[in-house]
């Protein structure tokens, strides 16, 4: 991979595949927002423009990528996939999208998502469900699925997502495409509509390893507009994508397989297909030890507690006066509540609801306070196997391949489609989800995992596993 | 623990949100399924050293929502009000542009 292979992908073919894929009723409708003529004028600009392939501002020179709308963005609205937002534009943009504008990089639209982010399959949005490429029938996976399925379907080879639980890796998985959630202060959040502050990353979707290290490496680094964002200086993670050693490129490394991650409530298939994985990660020269991470179960209550509550908190500031839309009543509170529960959709409601209630005085200590602490122990299970000698975990990506629009209507059940991939927000690791084969047909995700920071040596093994893939025919 | 109807629309109220009465049931139904997961949390093993690390008991405040209080009546912020909202002049870019609320004349827009 190179980024030559990234560039030769334009704009003009961007709209052109956009055409035949997303519009009409039973089109794709990953995006929200497009910007067909500001695009097309701006590509023509840096065709123009003669630039340094050696620059690092020029790696993305001309390439077309979507953004998730719950990125602020200048040329397009800010919806958050809500009617509350509906037509909103911020009058300041995201730091990773002003980033990849830096390098070149073409926004061509703001994708569809599940409504602030909260849901696992794009069923959520206020503008109606996202289709799976692979499979219309089938949700993309959530909540980032607009940027997913406009990754899979090739209108774009780069896009921007957001994680809070898992919005990036499980797309990622059920569109068969790759997902990364860097490391929690890797990225700025500066520009990201908030969710669950502690919890919320900005990830990258790509059709491939390489491309989605570039796409993390070019959006990260220190953002002094974001204090949650570290001053760690950005390794050139592009080049640990890079298969040199075409024997044992992983020779030496030690890869952990959580026991708590391969239970009966995984899909049998997708078992097999791991365990084809990790035969594949030790023909390539790794060590494959089996771990626990004995707080795995209880990841999503403290999420659903956790998350709910930030939610409750953050999502206050939609009022009617500040922002987006506003509904009419004959005082001020009338107006707040009319405002809100006119503009905000069930699943949105239901996690306001939830989050107030664990913040409430009598179940703080019951909810709120006792999800904090076992998030510290979940994240110490995590530090143990890391400091045991372990470099990358690991394990599938989603305990089912994409289902039915439509087939998940009990809300724990849609919640617990997060199951493998919480735990990372959770303690805050880089973690990222690869195609490793398909069921029925449908994609299945592999999901690597690693130490705080380390995103190196994740996407060193992901592209290892990528590349013995490919030398068996792909997935 | 469950919640009951007063329970949601208790929070509800604290969440500036209004649940009507066909909407409510389902609401306290799906809580209730959400709750009873989540409450996994109550068998967990706390070690002493972890629990210690975080305020037992902190004092919370009381869970109403009470109007904001001011030093000085909300009216007095604003030349002219109506209805609970501040009247303010035109915009330019909002039909009839330079009129001014001081009138309190109804021509200002809340």
């Amino acid at each position: 991979m190179s980024v030559e292979s990234l560039q030769a992908h334009t704009v003009e073919a961007a709209w052109l595949q956009y055409d035949a894929v997303d519009a009409g009723p039973t089109g794709l409708n990953a995006f929200l927002s497009v910007d067909r003529e500001g695009s097309l004028t701006a590509a023509a600009s840096i065709a123009a423009t003669p630039h340094t392939a050696a620059s690092l501002a020029a790696d993305l020179a001309g390439v077309p990528v979507a953004i998730k709308d719950n990125l602020a963005t200048l040329t397009l609205p800010t919806t958050c996939g809500s009617r509350i937002l509906e037509g909103y534009v911020s009058p300041y943009e995201a730091t990773a999208v002003r980033k990849l504008r830096e390098a070149g990089a073409i926004v061509i639209g703001k994708t569809n998502m599940d409504e602030f982010a909260m849901g696992s399959s794009t069923e959520n949005s206020a503008y109606g469900p996202t289709r799976n490429p692979v499979d219309r029938s089938r949700v993309p996976g959530g909540s980032s699925g607009g940027s997913a399925a406009a990754v899979a379907s090739g209108v774009v080879r780069l896009a921007l997502g957001s994680e809070t639980g898992g919005s990036v890796r499980q797309p990622a998985a059920f569109c068969g495409i790759v997902g990364v959630k860097p490391t929690y202060g890797r990225v700025s959040r500066f520009g990201l509509v908030a969710y669950a502050s502690s919890l919320d990353h900005v990830g990258v979707f790509a059709q491939n390893v390489f491309d989605a290290a570039l796409g993390v490496e070019l959006i990260a680094g220190h953002d002094p507009y974001d204090a949650t964002c570290s001053e760690r200086p950005v390794p050139a993670l592009r080049q640990s994508a890079v298969v040199t050693d075409h024997a044992q490129p992983l020779a030496g490394l030690v890869v952990g397989r959580p026991v708590e991650y391969f239970t009966d409530a995984l899909d049998p298939r997708i078992h097999a297909h791991c365990d084809a994985s990790l035969e594949r990660l030790r023909a390539l020269g790794a060590v494959v030890r089996d771990v626990s991470l004995s707080h795995t179960s209880l990841a999503i209550p403290v999420y659903y507690v956790l998350a709910p509550a930030e939610a409750s908190s953050n999502l206050a500031r939609y009022d009617g006066v500040r922002y987006g839309q506003r509904r009419s009543a004959d005082g001020l509170r009338e107006m707040y509540e009319r405002t809100r529960t006119g503009g905000f959709g069930a699943e949105v409601t239901r996690r306001i609801l939830l989050g107030t209630y664990v913040l409430s005085a009598g179940y703080y200590d019951a909810y709120y306070r006792r999800a904090q602490t076992v998030r510290e122990l979940i994240t110490q299970d995590f530090e143990r196997v890391f400091a045991d000698g372990v470099h990358v975990l690991f394990t599938p990506t989603a305990p089912t391949p994409a289902f039915r629009i439509g087939e998940v209507s009990d809300p724990y059940d849609m919640y617990l489609s997060d199951i493998y991939t919480v735990t990372a927000n959770l303690a805050g690791i880089p973690a990222m989800s690869q195609p490793i084969g398909l069921v029925d047909g449908l994609p299945v995700g592999g999901q690597f995992m690693a130490a705080r920071f380390d995103e190196a040596t994740m996407f060193k093994a992901a592209a290892a596993l990528e590349y013995a893939m490919a030398a068996e025919g792909g997935v | 623990m469950s919640v009951t109807n007063e329970d949601v629309l208790h929070v509800a109220q604290l969440a500036r949100l209004a649940i009507d009465d066909t909407r409510l049931p389902g609401l306290v139904a799906e809580l209730n399924g959400i709750l009873q997961h989540i409450d996994a949390l109550q068998q967990a093993t706390m070690p002493a050293d972890l629990s210690a690390r975080t305020v037992a008991g902190m004092p919370l405040r009381a869970d109403d929502a009470p109007p904001v209080a001011l030093r000085r009546a909300r009216e007095l912020f604003a030349p002219a009000t109506r209805d609970g909202f501040f009247l303010v002049p035109r915009l330019a870019t909002h039909g009839d542009a330079g009129v001014s609320a001081s009138a309190s004349d109804g021509e200002g827009d809340a």
